[in-house]
């Protein structure tokens, strides 16, 4: 366990060294410096600021200098809000978008569950059908789509909820719902499927045998197993949730990590673009980390090795 | 004695029966059929005017223009049906690119197996923990600029040299050369799937006694991949083409509604409802720009969800998802 975990920390440490090295350079070979604005700055100044930022010389010595600060746990400034650190600026938006991420995810993995095993529990009756009918929808409509109109229902026409912002509980409820419903519906349609298989074991049969309701048996026997592979599928979940929808937080005006995605690309903030993947990168390697943990206390077949 | 009946063998029904049984698959194809039809022809046929940007701007549907029109007063019935074209060409080529990779990459890995296919596998694992959307946003903001530099060099060297119609030609590439870097990254970013699924077939592929066959008559390694495996492999390939393309065309539109991707003049369902949501405010609604858009989008691609799951039901019957 000990030698699997280590192993599994070395090779995710090298993972998140290739994507920071590949967005680093492919940020700064992108044409159109930090520093580039509509109105030129003088090249003495653009060369002292490119200097203060450690953006000078050959992309290879800018590499290796970013590379240097991170080892020594240093994000760097930003270059588009001046003297704010990128740790700062990140420690600043990620709340929000834990928070939503975190509500969205508990919708998702429950409703999906929940929905999923109904449905192979009523397998080809209209609930199976209809549930499943629904799932494709969800996934078939983006957030873009859905987001726009839960606004133009629920919170313009029948006023229950607000508009957008972020703060409040009621706030919460429409975001956490934009972004969770296609990930119900791909929890859902994993659900149906794993659960169909098991009901149809050994193990499953016993238990009814003894005279368990189907769902009891369900419930105390089949649940257990049947979930496997989608908590495989809740471990990259979770990383994706909760560094924040850069649609959802746009849709819904709310100041979340999305748009700090977006905004740094657009502003060649290289080192805050840098910042935001690594914390990306870091939360998704310790989720399927946590996920490969989970799946041995759940599956004593399972031995980790690697 | 009575001859004993053979266990009658149910023959596993073939994969294009059970999809012709499959109502829901076919009105999906049929679908996809005719909007990609009406997508190419119609904005052909309309009248030049309603192409052009005019006064008229915001003017809701009407007998003139069906579907109404935009900020720049154009008509929505033909941006609507060009950015099925953007949309459904972005999705269908990016798919298409995806599709050569990840088969090739996945015949290779499958076929040569043991430590080569051992480090191909791990290479896909450490691809997929890469954040993908993220990856293809710098990927084209990275690639944009330098396609855009390009055809501006062949423009101006064929106005020099008196090419007109070459210099034409690169005008008009220039609104479209988002499309083209879109394409490609997202082709570069979305066949590992392919490659996983492709793989596998090949390992079950490789062991049957035709392939030990064909080796044993001198087929080379190419050869067999070529003859024997890619014919065995098409309908899969097939089926995770047509569940690429809504996943193309998302990643797309995605991009194109935070306005990293598809730019004036070109127009895509993405942008397009960007336009429709930059303007929606309460006290004035201004349905059309969003609402046309979104079911022409959502409808499509619930088209391809349902098309792509019959056609696996129908051919891939032991995947679950």
């Amino acid at each position: 366990m000990l030698s699997f975990l280590l192993r599994r920390a070395l090779s995710s440490v090298i993972v998140i060294f290739c994507v920071i090295s590949i967005t680093f350079v492919l940020a700064r070979i992108t044409k159109g410096g930090p520093f580039d604005k509509e109105k030129e700055p003088p090249p003495h100044i653009k060369e002292a600021l490119l200097l203060r930022y450690k953006l000078n010389g050959s992309v290879w010595e800018q590499y290796t200098a970013y590379v240097s600060s991170l080892t020594r746990f240093d994000l760097g400034l930003s270059t588009r809000y001046r003297d704010w650190r990128v740790s700062e600026l990140l420690r600043q938006k990620m709340p929000n978008s834990f928070a939503l991420g975190s509500l969205a995810f508990v919708i998702a993995s429950c409703a999906g569950v929940l929905l999923g095993s109904v449905a192979a529990m009523r397998k080809d009756t209209w609930i199976d059908r209809s549930a499943m009918f629904g799932a494709l929808v969800a996934i078939s409509v983006p957030s873009f789509v859905s987001g726009p109109f839960l606004i133009a229902v629920f919170a313009l026409w029948l006023g229950w909820l607000p508009v957008g912002g972020w703060g409040t509980a009621g706030q919460m409820i429409l975001p956490a719902i934009c972004l969770a419903a296609p990930y119900i519906a791909y929890v859902a349609r994993l659900m149906r499927n794993s659960l169909l298989d098991v009901l149809k074991s050994d193990f499953l049969r016993t238990a009814r045998a003894k005279g368990l309701t189907e769902t009891q048996a369900v419930a105390r026997h089949a649940v257990k197993v049947a979930i496997l592979p989608v908590i495989t599928f809740l471990g990259p979940l979770a990383a994706h949730l909760l560094t924040g929808s850069m649609i959802v937080e746009s849709v819904f005006n709310i100041s979340g990590a999305g748009m700090i995605f977006v905004n740094s690309i657009q502003n060649r903030d290289v080192f805050l673009l840098g910042g935001a993947v690594i914390v990306y990168c870091v939360l998704l390697v310790l989720f399927n980390l946590f996920v490969d943990v989970i799946y041995t206390l759940l599956d004593k077949r399972i031995k980790l090795y690697a | 004695m009575p001859e004993a009946a053979a266990p009658a063998q149910i023959a596993r029904p073939d994969g294009w029966q059970v999809l012709k049984r499959n109502r829901a698959a076919l009105i999906a194809l049929g679908f996809l059929a005719v909007l990609s039809l009406v997508a190419i022809i119609v904005p052909i046929l309309l009248p030049a005017g309603l192409k052009l940007t005019s006064g008229d701007s915001f003017v809701p549907p009407s007998s003139e223009h069906l579907l109404g029109t935009d900020v720049n007063g154009q008509d929505m019935l033909y941006r609507l049906l060009s950015g099925a074209r953007v949309s459904l060409g972005v999705g269908l080529v990016g798919a298409l690119i995806s599709l050569v990779i990840g088969t090739l990459y996945g015949m290779v890995s499958g076929y040569a197996g043991g430590r080569v296919d051992a480090v191909m596998m791990r290479m896909i694992e450490v691809l997929q923990s890469v954040p993908r959307i993220l990856f293809i946003m710098i990927l084209i903001a990275a690639l944009d600029d330098y396609v855009k530099e390009w055809v501006d060099g062949w423009r101006l060297a064929a106005q020099s040299n008196n090419w007109p119609w070459l210099a034409a030609a690169m005008n008009d590439l220039k609104a479209y050369s988002k499309v083209l870097v879109m394409i490609v990254s997202l082709g570069l970013v979305e066949w590992l799937t392919m490659a996983r699924i492709v793989r596998g077939q090949v390992l079950v592929l490789r062991e049957m006694t035709f392939v030990t066959a064909s080796r044993a008559m001198g087929q080379g390694s190419w050869g067999v991949l070529r003859r024997h495996l890619l014919p065995n492999l098409s309908t899969i390939i097939l089926t995770y083409l047509t569940l690429t393309i809504p996943a193309v065309i998302l990643d797309e539109s995605f991009l194109s509604f935070l306005g990293l991707g598809i730019e004036d003049p070109a127009a895509s369902w993405g942008s397009l409802l960007k336009d429709g949501a930059q303007v929606i405010n309460p006290l004035e609604s201004k349905w059309w720009l969003l609402v046309f858009p979104a079911l022409l989008m959502s409808a499509s691609l619930l088209a391809l969800n349902f098309l792509g799951d019959g056609l696996r039901d129908a051919f891939d019957p032991k995947s679950g998802e």
